[in-house]
């Protein structure tokens, strides 16, 4: 249950903690016996609340389709004023619900507010002048639906006080589900100007699946749900799983290529982001600065025999280093950059056996060499290690192997481990044998330091790395090649590109190859096709596959909007 | 600070050997019957050692450290992560068996086992040859050396493979090895011992039945980490031997920590640990928190600062402002005087410790018996009742009083007893008169003894009076009569003398367990900080990423950022606006929307400038910040690349949609 944490995870962590000291609670019944019973009474309690909760259900239903009444009718409004009067009064009618007097209007403002951005992302294609107006509003908007999420969350948090948080979350069901029919709607954007009536129906629409999914959920459950946190979990988990079932998502459908943006390539990027002032520098120079105070006091349980972690929020590698350059001059330690993206548990403890131990030879397997070093470690007592490492949790070092090592050389006393994670849950790479081998201390620095060095190594969605490198690599050696071989690799390009929506497309098969080409002219015999791709295959051009026929397939492993461009460029140079 | 390192290593080190200490009367147990096992199948014990993983490795340490001692020198400790198969598991166990038969052997100067481990085939063969070889040496060439130096040894040993974590062994492995030796078990004399975290069921479940039978088992329940706990709790926090203390609220975390999350001994004196630490770290003034014969030494070696140090402290303050006049002056400005009277109220504390501990125990003997504990069972929990506030205050203790008051005799009188036999056994001189008392009380009890067989007689005589009398108006007067009279003298002398002991009881609990926090000068020897000690045992990494995404005032005191509500404004770095707006969305997110979204709010925020010249420029800076904020998200593990669509991220986290 440790997963859909996240976002509201100073709660959710609470309620993690919670259910197993029921359990442990059980376990140990005999021992906290004064606890179990005051558990036992709040259970009673809430018990006894339910049943009332339970008279008092029609009751709320009643209330419920009166709400439901005026949330329509708040819809109907909305819909008219797009027609009506333009954005501008949508916002200001945003603005009179701001302050919420009673729960309930916050819960309609919450759907209100749902729909606004999605409103503004979605049919902006026809209209960019009106986007460009809306362009301050909607990020009023934004925040306004943050401001209330917030809120929300709060309310959560006080659940047993009120009885609003489950309305609240069914309202937010049922906007989710507008939201999707909105998205769709919008889709059709052309056609926004629609009478009232069309509209009123799309969301009663949409309201009868919210609503046969809080049918089909029992209802004394869901009456429980709003007092007893673990119901809630329930909720929840019900939740997830309907967010996840479904297995078409509603996006909307722009790619970054449509997008009128050159992409970025990494020195770009740094030197853009280097031209781009870092904000709240002073703040966190003092932050910074508060950790740096702790040095001293660092250096002193690591000689104790306690290791230390640092996780938050930020880049702690200046913050590391400068602990380096201030405190360890003058004793041996190890640098270890995790994020590194070839490091690997055997490149650090050959570092440790040859650099520190000074010893030449290998070694058959990683465990070997541990208790090499541990024999070398206990033996001489005047050795001392200091190993910092930069994200203990990256990809490489997070595999339970690499940890248990890691874990084992932090247990000798004569190694001081100094290490930061930052992954959410960085926490579950370790088990309690692990945890007690670590021997953690755990200290909180959030530095917010841009990682400017971990991501440098990550493959961003957004940089184009290899693209461009590819691009110019195939017009590069295309050029150095012969009209006739130019024109075999576009045959296959084209070929490719022509498949590029068969997704299981096996790549060209050398018959067929042979026989187009032969049919443009290009080639005379196969043998000479032969040839040339084997040229295509040294410089990683092409690749080729065997398929379960024993076929050969050919295949350009370049991205299809690469091959796009390359295909565009030639044929200006044609 | 060098001295306090060094008590600080002292206190772990009489930890630790009081740790194995506490292993020790189970362990003999265990040595007994191996011992008595030798000659079956394949003698094996199963240790059930509870769910504590993190303690074992030190039961098992001394457990080994017993039988070399005992038994056998031939043991060998296999953890499940040095074995993966079979061959790794004979060698670890060659390796092992030969190194402690050449630590045995190094004293006769024998050099002929000592071959290179790693070129030893391993086989269950060269294992047989080389017992056999290492029995016979020791039985034929110098049985007078090797007697005194093994006397308790047997005559052939028996060779004792421990597996530490049994659960975590692949079971082919298991199996393997236990058919293989048990085909050799003639000539090779092996006894097994599996460690066992869950419960012995887990044997036949990993092991069939066709192997299981050539084990010969017996189970071993090891004490439960509770009993450790308060052991722990009673030797080092419940005596006035250590100088240092807990806070109440510090204890609550660790035992929070113990019963919540991994129940791990280790861990809670770890943390103990930490509390040294911090403490000693922190406080100026834990110099003077040391044994009561250092403290005349330390008091006068104080400096001018030091000496301020006391005077600003809160608990001080409190003390002088009670004082005279004349004596406040003279407190706050004479350095010497100060430093008598420092050491004259440290003197107090410990004599309050030395009180508090035997009282407290005395009311524990009480308290524990009662009906629905309301207290607690254990005294740990009496124990952070009263270091948190007044006990007598609380509604727990009323009715704990209510209770006492209805106790049958023979359970006060035992009560009693106890109490005396701690009051007697602790060494504070001022328990005397108050031994003196409960044992009156005690004299009292038996003398009520003798009158009440009295009293029994009397009654009878009445009751036989009720019977003369049949008619109906006098048997209705004499039982109202009666009645009445019972109600006037409710009180026996049993009851009255029972209220003058709970009384007295009560007495003693509100002079001695006055809460620490009280005390002058408290904080010398008490550690408070819960929080800090939580933050660094217990961490919530989550939670503070997500107040630094969701709230980044709390780290950036800045007034831009603050906001009413709980909202986030528009000048905040780029990660939390990009990770608010990432709630926002569903399972997938498009890149490009997102992309909108973060350039509209940003330009919001820098409104003025934006409309500059260089437009193309801010541009492209904001998609660079874009990228990188999206990448840092990345690597914190909100969103990951997702294949399903062109340009979209997959959400990883859930809760905002």
């Amino acid at each position: 249950m440790s997963r859909p944490e996240g976002t509201r995870g100073s709660r959710c962590c609470l309620q993690v903690k919670f259910v197993p000291d029921e359990d442990v609670l059980k376990h140990i019944a005999d021992d906290a016996g004064a606890k179990v019973r005051k558990d036992k009474a709040q259970l009673s309690a809430s018990v006894k609340r339910f049943v009332k909760k339970l008279e008092n259900i029609s009751d709320n239903e009643a209330q419920e389709i009166l709400e439901e009444k005026k949330y329509v009718a708040t819809l109907g409004i909305h819909a008219q004023d797009p027609m009506g009067n333009g954005s501008e009064i949508s916002g200001g009618e945003v603005y009179s619900f701001q302050t919420p007097k009673r729960s309930n209007k916050m819960a309609e403002l919450a759907s209100e507010l749902a729909q606004t951005p999605e409103k503004n992302v979605a049919p902006d294609h026809s209209k960019c002048p009106e986007k460009m107006a809306r362009i301050p509003q909607s990020s009023k908007e934004m925040f306004l639906l943050m401001h209330v999420f917030s809120l929300l969350f709060q309310h959560k948090k006080k659940e047993f006080v009120s009885t609003t948080p489950y309305r609240l979350r069914r309202r937010l069901a049922a906007p989710d589900s507008y939201l999707e029919s909105e998205s769709e709607y919008s889709a059709s954007c052309s056609e926004e100007e629609e009478d009232e009536e069309d509209q009123k129906e799309v969301s009663t629409d949409q309201k009868t699946p919210a609503k046969t999914k809080a049918a089909s959920t029992p209802p004394p459950r869901n009456s429980l749900a709003k007092k007893v946190k673990e119901q809630k979990m329930a909720n929840l988990v019900e939740e997830y799983f309907e967010a996840h079932s479904s297995s078409k998502v509603l996006t909307s459908d722009r790619t970054l290529q449509k997008f009128q943006k050159r992409r970025l390539n990494q020195q770009t990027l740094h030197d853009l982001l280097k031209s781009a002032p870092l904000a709240y520098a002073a703040e966190i120079r003092d932050l910074n600065q508060q950790h740096e105070s702790l040095f001293s006091k660092w250096m002193l349980q690591l000689h104790l025999g306690f290791n230390i972690v640092l996780y938050g929020l930020g880049s702690k590698r200046d913050l590391l280093e400068k602990f380096r350059t201030s405190l360890l001059q003058d004793s041996v330690h190890l640098v270890i950059n995790g994020y590194f993206p070839s490091i690997t548990v055997r490149s650090i403890l050959n570092s440790i056996t040859e650099e520190v131990l000074d010893h030449i030879g290998t070694f058959r397997s990683p465990l070997d060499q541990v208790e090499f070093i541990t024999k070398r470690f206990k033996e001489d007592s005047s050795l001392e290690l200091y190993v910092l490492i930069h994200n203990l949790d990256s990809q490489m070092l997070r595999g339970e192997r690499s940890q248990q090592i890691l874990a084992q050389l932090s247990s000798l006393p004569s190694i001081y481990l100094i290490a930061s994670i930052d992954h959410i849950n960085a926490p579950l790479m370790w088990d309690q044998a692990k945890l007690s081998l670590y021997n953690w201390l755990w200290y909180e620095t959030t530095t917010f330091n841009p990682y400017v060095e971990e991501t440098s190594y990550e493959n961003s969605l957004l940089v184009q790395q290899s693209g461009s490198l590819a691009l110019s690599s195939l017009v590069h050696v295309l050029h150095s090649l012969t009209l006739n071989a130019r024109g075999i690799f576009r045959l296959l390009a084209q070929h490719q590109l022509e498949k590029k929506d068969n997704p299981s497309y096996p790549g060209l098969s050398f018959q067929d190859f042979y026989q187009q080409c032969r049919e443009a002219f290009l080639v005379n015999s196969d043998l000479t096709l032969r040839a040339q791709l084997t040229e295509f295959r040294d410089h990683k051009l092409i690749r080729t596959k065997r398929g379960a026929d024993g076929v050969e397939y050919l295949l350009i492993p370049v991205d299809d909007s690469t091959l796009t461009n390359f295909l565009e460029k030639e044929d200006e140079d044609v | 600070q060098q001295i306090q390192e060094d008590m600080n290593k002292q206190l772990l080190d009489s930890l630790v050997s009081f740790l194995s200490r506490s292993h020790s009367d189970f362990r003999e147990k265990t040595t007994e019957w191996t011992c008595e096992m030798k000659f079956r199948e394949i003698p094996t014990a199963a240790l059930v050692l509870g769910v504590n993983v993190t303690d074992h490795a030190l039961t098992f340490r001394g457990l080994s450290d017993v039988l070399q001692d005992n038994i056998t020198p031939y043991v060998a400790l296999l953890e499940a992560k040095d074995c993966p198969g079979i061959k790794n598991l004979m060698q670890k166990l060659m390796g092992q068996l030969m190194s402690c038969d050449v630590d045995v052997d190094s004293l006769e100067d024998e050099d002929g086992v000592q071959v290179s481990q790693n070129r030893i085939r391993c086989s269950m063969a060269s294992l047989i040859s080389w017992y056999e070889s290492v029995t016979k040496k020791t039985d034929s060439e110098t049985p007078s050396k090797k007697r005194n130096s093994s006397s308790r040894h047997w005559q052939s040993p028996p060779v004792v493979v421990i597996f530490k974590d049994m659960e975590s062994f692949t079971t082919k492995v298991l199996q393997d090895f236990i058919v293989i030796s048990s085909q050799h078990i003639h000539e090779l004399p092996l006894v097994l011992i599996f460690g066992i975290a869950t419960s012995p069921m887990i044997i036949h479940r990993l092991l069939p039945h066709s192997v299981s039978s050539l084990l010969c088992i017996e189970l071993f329940q090891s004490l439960s980490c509770k009993e450790h706990l308060s052991t722990i709790i009673d030797k080092l926090l419940l005596t006035s031997q250590f100088p240092f203390k807990l806070g109440g609220k510090v204890l609550q975390v660790l035992i929070n920590i113990f019963l919540y999350h991994d129940f791990s001994v280790q861990n809670f004196v770890k943390g103990f640990q930490l509390c040294i630490v911090e403490h000693f770290y922190s406080q100026p003034l834990s110099v003077l928190c040391c044994h009561l014969a250092d403290i005349k030494k330390r008091a006068y070696s104080l400096s001018h600062d030091q000496c301020e140090n006391i005077r600003r402290l809160p608990s001080f303050r409190r003390y002088v402002e009670k004082q005279e006049s004349g004596k406040q002056i003279e407190l706050l400005t004479n350095d010497s005087f100060l430093k008598e009277e420092t050491e004259k109220l440290l003197e107090d504390i410990h004599v309050y410790h030395e009180n508090y501990v035997s009282i407290l125990r005395c009311l524990h003997v009480f308290t524990s018996s009662l009906p629905k504990y309301p207290l607690g069972k254990q005294i740990r929990e009496l124990h952070c009742a009263c270091l948190e506030n007044r006990v007598w205050e609380t509604e727990e203790y009323e009715s704990c009083l209510q209770l006492a008051r209805m106790l049958n005799k023979t359970d006060l009188v035992t009560m009693l007893q106890q109490c005396v036999e701690i009051l007697m056994s602790s060494s504070g001189k001022k328990f005397d008169k108050t031994v003196g008392k409960l044992k009156g009380f005690l004299t009292q009890f038996q003398d009520l003894e003798a009158e009440a067989s009295q009293e029994r007689d009397v009654s009878i005589s009445s009751q036989k009076e009720l019977q003369r009398k049949t008619d109906l108006y006098h048997l209705q007067k004499t039982l109202l009569e009666l009645k009445e009279s019972r109600r006037s003298k409710k009180l026996t002398k049993f009851e009255m003398l029972r209220f003058e002991v709970v009384d007295y009881i009560d007495r003693l609990v509100r002079k001695y367990l006055v809460p620490a926090d009280d005390r002058t000068l408290h904080e010398i020897v008490y550690f408070n900080a819960a929080a800090v000690l939580r933050g660094h045992l217990n961490a919530a990494p989550r939670t503070a990423l997500h107040t630094a995404l969701n709230n980044p005032h709390w780290y950036l005191r800045n007034q831009a950022l603050k906001c009413d509500g709980g909202g986030i404004s528009n000048k905040a770095p780029d990660i939390c606006i990009v990770y608010k707006l990432h709630l926002e969305c569903g399972r997938l997110i498009n890149l490009v929307d997102w992309l909108e979204a973060f350039s509209t709010v940003v330009m919001a925020a820098e409104e003025p400038n934006a409309d500059a010249a260089s437009s193309d420029h801010v541009d492209d800076i904001i998609h660079a910040r874009f990228i990188r904020a999206v990448s840092e998200l990345e690597l914190l593990g909100f969103i990951k690349p997702s294949k399903q669509k062109t340009d979209h991220v997959a959400r990883l986290t859930w809760g905002g949609c």
